[in-house]
């Protein structure tokens, strides 16, 4: 129970920091998943894919209304998406747990030196 | 374009249902870089064709028994309240310091992940 509402409240927390930062939730919720409700790795995983869904809707649904949304690419590149997750799926669930959440600590990293990037690279322009 | 796109959708779909996460990793900086998308642009695209690959994603992995719907639940739905505060922060804030605050925890709980 405890530590149901803690999963809870780091998935609100989760959320601020994707909106903050423009990261997607799911690079949170898979460690949280794992480190905190101890489900394997790919069981995390494939549960985060469904805590995406009403994020990415209600922020889809928000941005569209912005007008920043290009509908016909993110029809083309959702459509031609499915074949890929076929693909990443089975390779998921044929990975050794150990070497997939390895992997996943690796992009965590990987993320993290990208926001860094961005950030040095952005202070040397204007603001947006 | 549309071979580009392609690539991209298959790239995006295999990363993110490899690791489970959204595919924005992917999405984004390809549109930058392959379509001249801007970053403003390249987000909010990229966020609706996430619907679509995450959708995949979870029922393909849900055929396969993987997904655990109550821990879906639990931690996806306030994820909704974080994110419009979230954005809504992000407007009044100074980010710098704040980023590389964020991209420490990053690496402290990839360092977990990897031990």
């Amino acid at each position: 129970m405890t530590s149901l509402v803690v999963v809870g409240l780091l998935g609100a927390a989760g959320g601020v920091l994707a909106g903050l930062f423009g990261v997607g939730g799911g690079i949170l919720f898979v460690p949280t998943l794992v480190l905190v409700l101890h489900l394997t790795q790919v069981h995390a995983e494939a549960s985060s894919l469904l805590a995406i869904l009403p994020t990415a809707l209600v922020g889809s649904w928000r941005q569209h209304r912005y007008g920043n949304v290009d509908l016909r690419v993110a029809v083309i590149v959702g459509t031609t998406s499915i074949g890929g997750v076929q693909l990443g799926v089975l390779l998921a669930e044929s990975l050794p747990e150990t070497l997939l959440r390895r992997l996943f600590g690796a992009l965590l990293i990987a993320v993290a030196g990208n926001l860094a990037w961005r950030i040095r690279r952005r202070s040397g322009t204007l603001p947006e | 374009m549309i071979p580009k796109l392609i690539g991209v959708g298959v790239v995006a779909g295999f990363f993110g249902a490899l690791f489970g996460v959204g595919g924005g990793i992917v999405i984004i900086p390809l549109l930058v870089v392959l379509c001249s998308f801007d970053q403003r642009r390249a987000s909010a695209t990229s966020l609706t064709a996430i619907l679509v690959s995450s959708a995949a994603g979870a029922i393909t992995y849900a055929l396969h028994g993987d997904v655990k719907p109550g821990a879906a639940a639990v931690i996806g739905l306030p994820a909704v309240a974080g994110v419009l505060v979230g954005t809504a922060v992000q407007q009044r804030v100074r980010m710098n310091q704040l980023t590389y605050g964020f991209a420490l925890v990053l690496v402290a709980v990839g360092i977990r992940l990897l031990v």
